[in-house]
């Protein structure tokens, strides 16, 4: 298991320097205006562009940026600073990142809890009204586009433009104090960031415990007199919602390069936002930034995955 | 006559499908006594595990339709409850499986899975259960149980699993064992290990086994009587040695010239049974054995035959053929010998419109319009 876990980090390594290459190179070929030109204001003479992109350290060769930039990363953990304010990247995107991951866990226990029951009880009821009925609701959650739902959701729910004045809406967060406020401010980004989610969860779980229904130890395990109940929810849901867990690892670690729709719509000042300032001021340390933490994020996620796979199926082995 | 434990009576399932009504289970009946043995025999998809699973209450679904009696130990069991049905599954009859691999839970130790099944019937403490699990996997001849336990169902061979499926189905003292095609899936050495275990165990704790396979080789070590199966019917019904020696069913005659056998010369070929067996949606008219056997004359697919005595020295023995007596046991007697279907033909006379007495007095119309 020890030798397997270093080989993994290994991996990881290798595939944040080949992340980090890739969007170096597509930053550089693609035409997204050039930095200094941004940073330096209004019609600049040559002589301060070619100041800002020896400050920027924009005029040495390509390899040769990438290079520094690895190396910063690996001895200070540094990402650079941004081209656009000059601030480190790193307390930046760390700034941030709370603020995501509260956003996240909070919906991925929605839309797991959810999930579950939703995808349980379509399957024990297979075929019944209510199957139909949740089968269909989660086709419109799947089809429905975040920014849709939340724009909808603001404009019905929200406590300041809403028809039904309920719960806070967007920047709510941004101005709310204190653990419990910002998770009442939450509860409609949760719910709008874990629709979608949870109906492709329910969706997946009901035909995993289908699939897994009709296997020969649940035969068994009928044979031996227990009750339906425990059948379904013991030796069932049991081996059905295993491969659910790492679908749900995957999709926290995407989800901490940012929720953008949901922080946009909602306001929520994420790594997600950032992203989405940087790429429209084409701040590379910023994008770069963000987008090491969402690979990092990925791959730990991924990691613990498939450690955690091994205690929840005693089969497999490393 | 004692009362027997098992006794199933005009047993008909049917399932309601898209593609029509399966008549899986058509109409059978049969009895088992407390102890003894039963082999039902017949390939794949002629109703015998179905019968079996009914037996448990385990067809119990939306589409099915069953009817008939069954009746257990002075019990109903069609008309008892679903949770009567519970306390009856795994506690009174208990059940094994072809799989052993995929009939036990991947994910969890067999020591809580045979845990389970005790204490799911009696209100026992965990470590009286565990106490009891492991007697039960030292009876079955596991190695060291008490380590053995805690593991993992794959981290045993194909006969140990099946062992551990034993303890399990035996761990309530059920009055009656089902085993349904036990060692299908073993090798050859571990099949009569296996085989021998349940022999012994049911002399020991004095169950019932209803023993069903589609390999009359198996049956004929263990069973006292034998049904053979054909297409949701008992075809052939009786004791063990006679369905050996004296077969009456051409079904039966295919499924004993089909296994290889150390007594009979080596250049004898074995007689595969040619087709394959009927869809139990469109069965076929009259005997639904017509399609496929070698002695069918033109009545045969218009009379449905009874299943009735034979007539001969085991008064238990029945048979569902068309056939006169005297001409099935000429037939068998060429057979016996071995020679093949036609060889046998050719020295048989097989009378085109006389059929078996019972079918005759029936439907001697039709059979006359010839």
């Amino acid at each position: 298991m020890a030798a397997y876990i270093v080989r993994r980090l290994l991996w990881t390594v290798l595939l944040l320097l080949v992340i980090t290459a890739v969007t170096f190179l597509i930053f550089y070929v693609l035409p997204s205006g050039d930095p200094a030109k941004l940073r330096a204001g209004r019609s600049p003479s040559p002589e301060t562009l070619a100041a800002i992109r020896n400050q920027l350290g924009l005029d040495k060769p390509l390899y040769q940026q990438y290079g520094e930039y690895v190396w910063n990363i690996v001895r200070h953990f540094d990402f650079g600073n941004s081209y656009t304010n000059n601030q480190e990247v790193r307390t930046l995107v760390f700034s941030r990142l709370p603020n995501t991951i509260f956003l996240v866990l909070g919906a991925a226990t929605i839309w797991f809890l959810s999930g579950v029951v939703i995808g349980t009880v379509s399957a024990v009821a297979r075929g019944s009204f209510w199957d139909r009925l949740l089968m269909g609701g989660a086709l419109v959650a799947i089809s429905a586009p975040v920014y849709w739902m939340g724009l909808v959701s603001l404009y019905l729910f929200s406590d300041d433009i809403g028809k039904f004045k309920l719960l806070p809406g967007s920047g709510a967060y941004q101005s709310a104090h204190g653990l419990i406020d910002k998770g009442h401010a939450l509860i409609l980004p949760w719910l709008v960031l874990a629709a979608a989610f949870a109906a492709i969860y329910a969706r997946l779980l009901r035909s995993n415990l289908l699939e897994t229904l009709s296997e020969d130890y649940i035969r068994t395990a009928r044979a031996k007199g227990l009750s339906e109940r425990r059948v379904v929810l013991r030796h069932g849901l049991r081996s059905a919602i295993t491969p659910i867990v790492t679908v749900l690892g995957l999709d926290i670690g995407i989800l901490m390069g940012g929720a953008i729709l949901t922080e946009t719509v909602f306001n929520i000042d994420g790594v997600g936002r950032l992203a989405f300032d940087a790429i429209q001021r084409g701040d590379l340390a910023t994008i770069q930034g963000t987008t090491v933490v969402l690979a990092f994020g990925v791959a730990i996620m991924s990691l613990v995955v498939d450690i955690l796979y091994a205690f929840l199926d005693p089969r497999v082995r490393y | 006559m004692p009362e027997p434990l098992l006794e199933v009576k005009d047993l008909t399932v049917h399932f309601e499908t898209e593609d029509g009504l399966v008549q899986a289970v058509d109409g059978i009946s049969y009895s088992v006594e407390r102890g003894k043995t039963l082999g039902i025999v017949g390939e794949s998809g002629s109703g015998k595990s179905v019968s079996s699973m009914t037996v448990m209450g385990l067809t119990r679904a939306g589409n099915a339709r069953i009817s008939g009696s069954i009746t257990f130990d002075g019990r109903d069991l069609l008309s008892a409850s679903d949770a009567d049905m519970r306390t009856v599954r795994g506690g009174d009859i208990a059940m094994i499986f072809q799989d052993p691999l995929s009939s036990l839970h991947p994910f969890y130790k067999i020591g809580d899975q045979l845990i389970e099944a005790h204490r799911s019937h009696n209100a026992v403490s965990k470590a009286k259960a565990r106490d009891r699990a492991v007697e039960m996997l030292g009876l079955v001849g596991l190695p060291d149980p008490r380590r053995r336990i805690d593991s993992y169902p794959h981290e045993f061979s194909g006969g140990m699993r099946q062992r551990v499926m034993i303890a399990m189905a035996l761990i309530n003292d059920p009055k009656l064992l089902i085993a349904d095609e036990p060692t299908t899936a073993l090798d050859v050495t571990v099949q009569a290990q296996i085989l021998d275990l349940i022999q012994k165990l049911q002399t020991e704790l004095d169950t019932a086994v209803v023993m069903i396979t589609h390999d009359l080789g198996v049956v004929a070590e263990v069973t006292e009587e034998i049904a053979v199966m054909y297409a949701g019917r008992i075809v052939e019904y009786g004791k063990s040695d006679t369905i050996f020696a004296a077969p009456e069913h051409p079904y039966t005659w295919g499924l004993l010239k089909s296994i290889p056998r150390l007594d009979t010369p080596r250049d004898q070929e074995l007689v595969p049974i040619f087709g394959r067996p009927p869809s139990l949606i469109n069965k076929p008219s009259g005997c639904s054995f017509h399609p496929r056997c070698p002695y069918v004359r033109e009545a045969h697919k218009k009379v449905d035959p009874a299943l009735e005595p034979t007539g001969g020295a085991d008064p238990s023995h029945k048979v569902a053929c068309l056939l006169p007596a005297e001409t099935r046991r000429s037939l068998w007697a060429g057979l016996r010998t071995g020679d093949t279907p036609d060889e046998v033909l050719q020295e048989v006379e097989i009378p085109a419109n006389k059929l078996s007495p019972s079918a005759e007095g029936q439907t001697g119309e039709e059979v006359a319009g010839q």
